[in-house]
């Protein structure tokens, strides 16, 4: 028992109602959000030291023993997931000063950007497959109104499909539950693992899996991404870096949890068919990106493409294939937000997303051409940046388990995913400005300090590789073997 | 019982998604709003319907009814009259600004 373990969703929480209270006072909602956020990334980087120190923290929320109370559990892989989060909501939040303009702020942007981030803590630290539901819809009802706000005709048409989408999905995680809880009679994911285990894994627990499967990749845009490439372009870029860095990747996180701790029992069948979709999607990803002349449309084919790399590391789910895949998910969340600031950036200050439309802009924006060139071969896994030791583990995963041609692919798609990026580089920043554009000067260093905080800890996980590895290493272990969450949750 | 009752959850799937596919937005958000309802029949019918036997996990009793599906389907009914309230609203809105409740022509534009 360890009451720190909620604190990464009530101070959020906490922090959003009071931002609500104070919703024409700008100024103060700004002071309540920065102190809210630095507490939570307080608190979140305690949680991962004791992890580290003393291993898995649980909570019994109510007092409730589990497997029958709701029990928040923070190990290893979620400790590091809700510190990255923590990282980019503090970034996006001062992003957002500089760049969402006052009617915007005055509209409850701040309380929605915060139970945002509590939806998405919590999402990461539960124990319980109903409270996941309950933290993924605290989440996404958050994101239909960042996403809304504003009202203008694009966002409009976009959200209602955005809403419908996810609203099915969201049925069909309910109804999936309710399968699974008549055959197992229980909710707890701990629990849940066990008694499958006991009952083994018959055709109808198949099925009931591939329906979480189903409902999983739709939020994570796994194969399913119809949806994201529209949704995405809608909102002003804080918004759209934020959920590049989260959304996607608590459907993620929540395909790794269900399918190393609960099915974990007919391997074949389910790495076969993730690694299918992860192949998949970085093909289709990966055309994408180097199809669109919009520097929006590019990026967000982008994350479509990162969302096929963290997958392929779960289909081939050898030792380093886990390790590689919460190293990269890391680095992912991170170097995402990045490009999508700096993208927005880019576009404020060319006035248009276009590419043909843009020229010679390094010349009055040097810093932010070159933090955009560092963080493209970032994106692409050049050492000494984050994004090597990732992919490095993921190739040796992929090989190990014997998945060469998945693994071809992935190599493929990364260095096309290299190109896209750097395609924008060269269209945006080099040759000379287009004809007839008229440029007045744009301060764009103000957008450039929160860029700068996530280029930071992108060089650092790079460098430090070595200390990272010891806590990524770490949650592959957990990954590796569900006994030690499960004897963790239900020791007491 | 159950079977009956898993028929009308399959009746209640069929008509949402008739509904859903449907070109008209009002009609999509009412077929949503019948969607999560079949899936919350769905969910008390998972837990074996005893009638007549009261929701309590006490010591002695003989017969009682799994109170779990109930506080999940309390949960999520909260949640779709939430989501249902704030889909009318979005619609309307949007009717208002795109002229049309028509999917077929709430379509992205060339500039775009």
């Amino acid at each position: 028992m360890n009451n720190l373990v909620v604190f990464p969703i009530l101070l959020p929480l906490v922090t959003g109602v009071l931002a609500l209270l104070f919703f024409r006072r700008v100024h103060i909602q700004r002071v309540v959000s920065v102190i809210g956020l630095l507490l939570t990334a307080a608190a979140s980087t305690v949680l991962i030291t004791q992890v580290t120190h003393s291993g898995i923290q649980t909570l019994n929320m109510g007092g409730w023993e589990p497997p029958y109370g709701i029990v928040l559990v923070a190990d290893m892989v979620s400790a590091l997931l809700v510190v990255a989060a923590s990282i980019i909501a503090l970034a996006c939040l001062l992003y957002a000063f500089r760049s969402v303009n006052k009617e915007r702020e005055e509209h409850h942007f701040y309380p929605f950007f915060h139970f945002l981030i509590a939806g998405v803590n919590g999402s990461f630290l539960t124990g319980d497959l109903f409270n996941l539901f309950v933290c993924f819809e605290l989440m996404l009802i958050s994101s239909y109104a960042l996403i809304v706000l504003g009202g203008t005709e694009r966002q409009l048409r976009e959200t209602i499909k955005y809403v419908l989408i996810n609203i099915v999905s969201s049925a069909l995680f309910v109804a999936s539950i309710g399968f699974l809880y008549s055959i197992t009679g229980t909710l707890n994911m701990a629990d849940l693992s066990n008694r499958i285990a006991e009952v083994g894994q018959s055709g109808v627990i198949t099925l009931i899996a591939v329906l979480f499967l189903i409902v999983f990749s739709i939020k994570a845009g796994l194969f399913l991404f119809f949806w994201l490439s529209g949704s995405y372009a809608a909102p002003p870029a804080v918004v759209t870096a934020l959920f590049a860095g989260l959304l996607t990747k608590v459907g993620l996180y929540a395909i790794v949890r269900t399918f190393t701790l609960i099915f974990y029992h007919d391997p074949d069948f389910f790495h076969a068919l993730i690694g299918w979709m992860a192949g998949a999607t970085m093909v289709l990803g990966v055309i994408g990106a180097i199809s669109y002349r919009d520097v929006n449309k590019i990026l967000i084919y982008n994350v479509i493409a990162g969302v096929g790399f963290v997958a392929f590391g779960m289909a081939a789910a050898s030792r380093s294939a886990l390790e590689g895949l919460l190293f990269y998910m890391l680095h992912d969340m991170l170097i995402k937000t990045l490009l999508f600031l700096l993208g927005g950036a880019l576009i404020a200050v060319a006035g248009t997303s276009k590419l043909e439309n843009m020229g010679g802009l390094i010349h009055r924006y040097p810093l932010l051409g070159w933090m955009f060139f560092i963080s493209a071969l970032a994106l692409a896994g050049i050492p000494p940046f984050s994004g090597f030791p990732g992919k490095l583990l993921l190739f040796e995963g992929g090989l190990q388990a014997g998945l060469y041609g998945l693994t071809g692919i992935a190599v493929l798609s990364s260095l096309l995913m290299l190109y896209s990026v750097l395609r924008i580089f060269i269209q945006a920043f080099w040759g000379e400005p287009p004809a007839g554009a008229v440029r007045r000067p744009y301060a764009v260093n103000g957008l450039l300090i929160p860029a700068g905080i996530l280029f930071v800890f992108i060089i650092a996980m790079g460098v430090g590789a070595e200390g990272m590895f010891q806590l990524t290493s770490r949650a592959g272990d957990i990954l590796l073997h569900p006994n030690v969450y499960i004897d963790a949750v239900l020791k007491e | 019982m159950e079977i009956l009752m898993c028929v009308a959850v399959g009746i209640l799937f069929a008509v949402a998604v008739f509904l859903i596919l449907s070109r008209s937005l009002l009609r999509i958000v009412l077929g949503m709003s019948i969607l999560t309802h079949g899936v919350h029949l769905l969910l008390i019918t998972m837990s074996r319907l005893k009638t007549g036997a009261p929701p309590l996990l006490g010591e002695l009793a003989e017969r009682y009814v799994d109170p779990l599906p109930q506080a999940l389907i309390l949960t999520s009914i909260v949640i779709n009259f939430g989501l249902t309230a704030f889909f009318f609203v979005l619609s309307y809105r949007s009717y208002l600004k795109l002229k049309t409740d028509d999917m077929e022509e709430v379509r992205g534009r060339p500039y775009e």
